[in-house]
C-alpha cells in the first residue's frame, strides 16, 4: 500500500511526459527532439519577441494565459490519468493514516540499498510513521484536489500534459522527502521539489517575468540547500551515519561536543541544527530567504496553491519536527528558529497589508503562516506546528484555488483595485473565500482558531524571552492577518466594481470540476481543526498520537503548560481577530476613501510596506550587483585580460609580432640575399680561421 | 718585380670581390648579375690556374675546364631563363622581380 501511494504518481508523471514528448514530437515532425518546448516556443513567438515591449504588454493582458494554440496531443487522456492516480494516492492516504494512527502500526519499507560507500551507506526505505502518514494525508489530498481543479483552470493552456506531468513529478518528489528514512533521501526529496517548482513556476516560459521568478526561486533555494548539505555533512562527520534511527540514537552523545570551524570550537548539535535549518529557511521562505516566494506567484495558481502554500513550502517545518530529536537538544537552535518564526510572522503580515495583486496577499499570508510554524517549532511544541501545517494546507490551498476562481472569472486579471462587487456573480466562489478567510484568521471553531492559536498559546507558555517575543509577534500578525484577509475579501466581492464592464458582466462561475475542489477544502478548513485538535495539541493524545516519530526532552512540559496560560492571553488573538476584522470593514466598506488618506499621510511608511521592506533592493544592492560585479571583472579582467592576454592570444599574438619583423628580411630582392649569404660565408671562414688559429 | 702567386691571387681576389659586389650594388639589370656570376667564376678559376702552375699539378686546371664548362652551360640557360621572364613581365629591372616577397 505504501509503495502504491508513493509511486502511483510517479507513474502519473512518466505517463503524462510520454504523452506531452510524443505530442512534441507530432508538432515538429522530424524535428529535432532536444530542442524541446524552448525550440517550439521560438517557433510560434519569432515576431513576438523582436520586440521586448509587445511581448511585455502581451503578457500583462492575459496574464494566466498562454499562447493561443490548438491543445497538445493527448492533454485529455493525460489530465484523467493523472489525476486519477493521485486520487487513488489521496484515498490510499486517508486509509494509511488511520492505519498508522489507531493501529500503531510504524513501519520501514526497505526498497533498495542507494549508496554503499566505505562508512557512507545509504538505504532506500520508506519510513512510515504518524508524520509520514499525516504528511501523506496533506500532500495527496490537496494535490489531487489541484489535479482536479487544474483540469478546469487550464483548460485554455495547450500544453497540459507538459503541466500535469510536472504537477505528478512534484508530489512524487514531495512524497520521496516525507518518507524519507535518512538524510540523504531527505535531500533527494527536498532537490526533488525544487525542481519541480522551479519548473512549475517557468511554466508559461514565454513570460520573462516567469522565467526570471523560477530562477529566483531555485537560486534563493540553493542558498538554503548549501546550508542544508553543510549540515547533513556536520551529521555525518559526527555521527558516521546519515539514517534517522542511528543518528538520533546517537544524538544525546552528541551533547557537549564540539566541531572545529575555523579555529573556533562550536558546539556541534548547535552548528548542526543551525545549519539544517538555514535550508529550512530557504525551503519554507523564513525572514531574509522569503524573497522567492512572492515571485513564484507568476507560477500557474494552482500551482501556488499545490506547491506555495499546501505543500513544498511545508518541507521546512516538516524537517525540523521530523529531526526534532537533534533540535530538542539545541536550545540555541531552538531559539533561532523562534526568532526567525516570529520575525517572519509579523514581517510578511506587514507586507501583506498594501499589496494590490490577490495572489500576492495570499502569498505573503503563507510566508506569515510559515512562521508560525516554526515558532511553534521554536518553543517546543512540535505537534503544534504540525497541527497547523496541516490545517493550514486546507485553508490556504483553498484561499489560493479561491484566488484562481476569482482570476479565472475576470478573465485573468489579477489586481484587487480593478474587481470589486463580485459577490453577486460568483457567490459559490464568495463563499468559499469566506470560509478560507474565516479559518485563516482563526474565527471560532474553525481549523485555523485551534491551530493557530494554540502556536500563540504555546509561545505564551514558553517563558523564555524569544518565546514572549514570538508571543507578541504572533499575536500582532494575528491582527494584522485578519486585516489584510478581510481587505481581501472586501476589495475583491464588496462594494462597488471597479472593473470595467466587459469584464464584469462577462464574470461567470468557475465551471464544476473547479468547484468541487472548493468544496472539499472548505469542509477541512471548517472540521479539520476540530477534529484533529485533540491529537495535536493535547499533551497526553499527542505522546499516543505521535508516539516516538516526535521527540521531547524530559524537561519539555510545553503541550500541558499551553493549556494553563493566563485568560487574557487565550483570548486575545481572538480579540485581535475582531479588530482586524473590524478596521478592514471601517477602511474598506464604511469609509472607503481612508486608506488612500492615510497612505498619502505616511507615504515612506506605505512605500516601505509596498516595497516589501525593499528587500529586493537591499539584496540586489548587496548580493546581485557586487555578484554582477565580481563575474564582470573576472570575465574582463581575469578571463580576457589575465588569462587569454597572457595565455593563447598572448601567444599567438607574441608570434605574430615576431614574425611581422620576420617577413621583412624577406624582400623578394635577390640581392639581398646574395648579400645575406656573402655575410653568412664571410662569417663563417672568419670563424673557423678564428678558431683554426687559437684551437 | 717578379711576378709570383701572390699577384695572381690578388687579381683573382679583385675579381671576386667586383663580381659580388656587382650582384648586390646592381639594380637595374639581371644581365649585370648573370656578368657578375661569370667574373665570380673566372675569378675562381685563375685562382685554380694559378695554384695548379705552382704546385705542379694538372688537376687544378683540369678543374679550370669543368668550371668553364658549367660556366658557359650556366650562362646559356640563364639568358634563356631570361628571356623567357621577359617575355611574360615585360622588365628585367632587378627591383621589378621581387615575387618572393614574404
Amino acid at each position: 500500500m505504501y509503495q502504491a501511494i508513493v509511486f502511483l504518481p510517479l507513474v502519473g508523471f512518466l505517463i503524462a511526459g510520454a504523452i506531452s514528448l510524443i505530442g512534441a514530437r507530432a508538432r515538429h515532425p522530424g524535428g529535432m527532439m532536444e530542442g524541446g518546448h524552448g525550440h517550439d516556443d521560438a517557433h510560434h513567438h519569432a515576431p513576438a519577441i523582436s520586440g521586448g515591449a509587445v511581448i511585455h504588454h502581451d503578457h500583462h493582458e492575459h496574464d494566466d494565459h498562454g499562447p493561443q494554440e490548438p491543445a497538445a496531443w493527448g492533454s485529455r487522456p493525460a489530465e484523467i490519468v493523472t489525476t486519477s492516480l493521485l486520487m487513488v494516492s489521496a484515498a490510499l492516504s486517508w486509509v494509511a493514516l488511520f492505519y498508522v494512527a489507531f493501529q500503531g502500526h510504524d513501519t520501514r519499507v526497505p526498497l533498495m540499498t542507494w549508496i554503499a560507500a566505505g562508512d557512507l551507506k545509504v538505504e532506500w526505505a520508506l519510513r512510515i510513521d504518524i508524520m509520514t502518514a499525516v504528511m501523506f494525508v496533506v500532500v495527496n489530498s490537496v494535490s489531487a484536489l489541484v489535479h482536479l481543479y487544474s483540469i478546469g483552470y487550464m483548460n485554455e493552456e495547450p500544453y497540459r500534459p507538459r503541466f500535469f506531468a510536472y504537477l505528478s513529478l512534484f508530489t512524487f518528489a514531495m512524497l520521496m522527502l516525507v518518507t524519507a528514512d535518512n538524510l540523504v533521501q531527505l535531500f533527494f526529496g527536498w532537490e526533488g521539489v525544487g525542481l519541480a517548482s522551479y519548473l512549475l513556476i517557468g511554466f508559461w516560459y514565454q513570460k520573462p517575468e516567469a522565467c526570471a521568478a523560477a530562477i529566483k526561486a531555485f537560486v534563493v533555494n540553493r542558498v538554503g540547500d548549501f546550508g542544508f548539505a553543510l549540515g547533513i555533512f556536520a551529521v555525518f562527520a559526527m555521527t558516521g551515519a546519515v539514517g534517522f534511527e542511528t543518528v538520533f540514537a546517537s544524538a544525546k552523545s552528541l551533547v557537549g561536543q564540539h566541531i572545529m570551524l575555523f579555529g573556533h570550537a562550536y558546539d556541534a548539535l548547535t552548528v548542526i541544527c543551525l545549519l539544517l535549518f538555514m535550508g529550512a529557511m530557504g525551503k519554507s521562505a523564513q525572514f531574509l530567504l522569503h524573497t522567492w516566494l512572492p515571485d513564484a506567484m507568476e507560477g500557474p495558481t494552482p500551482v501556488s496553491a499545490l506547491i506555495h502554500a499546501a505543500t513544498m513550502v511545508t518541507a521546512g517545518v516538516f524537517m525540523v519536527a521530523r529531526l526534532s530529536p537533534l533540535f530538542e537538544l539545541s536550545p540555541t537552535a531552538l531559539t533561532v528558529v523562534t526568532v526567525v518564526g516570529a520575525i517572519t510572522a509579523f514581517f510578511a503580515a506587514t507586507v501583506g497589508l498594501v499589496q494590490n495583486d490577490i495572489k500576492r496577499v495570499v502569498a505573503y499570508s503563507t510566508c506569515s503562516q510559515l512562521g508560525y510554524m516554526f515558532v511553534a517549532m521554536g518553543v517546543g511544541a512540535y505537534s503544534v506546528g504540525m497541527f497547523h501545517l496541516f490545517t493550514h494546507a486546507a485553508f490556504k490551498a483553498l484561499l489560493f484555488l479561491g484566488s484562481g476562481s476569482v482570476i479565472h472569472a475576470m478573465h485573468h486579471e489579477q489586481d484587487m483595485r480593478n474587481m470589486g462587487g463580485l459577490r453577486k456573480k460568483i457567490p459559490f466562489t464568495y463563499w468559499m473565500m469566506v470560509i478560507g478567510t474565516l479559518a485563516l484568521t482563526g474565527f471560532p471553531f474553525t481549523a485555523g482558531f485551534y491551530s493557530k492559536d494554540a502556536i500563540i498559546e504555546a509561545a505564551a507558555a514558553g517563558h523564555t524571552s524569544a518565546g514572549d517575543f514570538a508571543f507578541w509577534m504572533t499575536v500582532i500578525a494575528a491582527g494584522l492577518t485578519s486585516f489584510y484577509s478581510w481587505r481581501l475579501i472586501f476589495l475583491t466581492f464588496h462594494g462597488e466594481t471597479r472593473a470595467d464592464r466587459h469584464t464584469y458582466e462577462h464574470a461567470h462561475e468557475s465551471p464544476l470540476v473547479m468547484l468541487v475542489p472548493l468544496a472539499f477544502l472548505a469542509a477541512g478548513a471548517l472540521v479539520l481543526g476540530f477534529a484533529f485538535k485533540g491529537v495535536f495539541t493535547h499533551a497526553h493524545d499527542v505522546a499516543e498520537f505521535f508516539r516516538t516519530s516526535l521527540f521531547s526532552a524530559s524537561g519539555n512540559k510545553i503541550l500541558e503548560e499551553m493549556h494553563h496560560i493566563p485568560m487574557w492571553a487565550v483570548y486575545i488573538p481572538t480579540a485581535m481577530m475582531a479588530l482586524g476584522f473590524v478596521v478592514a470593514w471601517w477602511f474598506y466598506i464604511a469609509n472607503p476613501s481612508l486608506p488612500k488618506g492615510l497612505a498619502d499621510a505616511n507615504p515612506i511608511l506605505y512605500k516601505f510596506l509596498l516595497n516589501k521592506w525593499y528587500f529586493d533592493e537591499l539584496y540586489d544592492f548587496i548580493f546581485v550587483r557586487p555578484a554582477k560585479w565580481l563575474g564582470r571583472f573576472f570575465w574582463k579582467k581575469g578571463d580576457g585580460w589575465l588569462i587569454d592576454g597572457f595565455g593563447p592570444d598572448g601567444v599567438s599574438a607574441r608570434v605574430l609580432d615576431v614574425t611581422r619583423r620576420t617577413v621583412l628580411l624577406q624582400t623578394g630582392y635577390l640581392y639581398h640575399y646574395a648579400f645575406v649569404m656573402l655575410i653568412g660565408v664571410a662569417a663563417l671562414i672568419t670563424w673557423f680561421l678564428v678558431k683554426g688559429a687559437t684551437g | 718585380m717578379a711576378i709570383g702567386l701572390s699577384h695572381y691571387l690578388t687579381v683573382g681576389a679583385i675579381l671576386f670581390t667586383l663580381g659580388t659586389l656587382g650582384i648586390f650594388l646592381n639594380r637595374k639589370n639581371v644581365i649585370i648579375i648573370l656578368m657578375s656570376i661569370e667574373l665570380i667564376l673566372l675569378s675562381v678559376n685563375i685562382n685554380l690556374v694559378s695554384f695548379s702552375a705552382f704546385l705542379n699539378d694538372i688537376v687544378g686546371q683540369i678543374y679550370a675546364l669543368l668550371v668553364l664548362t658549367v660556366a658557359a652551360a650556366e650562362a646559356a640557360i640563364g639568358l634563356a631563363i631570361l628571356v623567357v621572364f621577359y617575355r611574360n613581365s615585360g622588365s628585367i629591372a632587378v627591383e621589378d622581380i621581387n615575387t618572393m616577397k614574404g
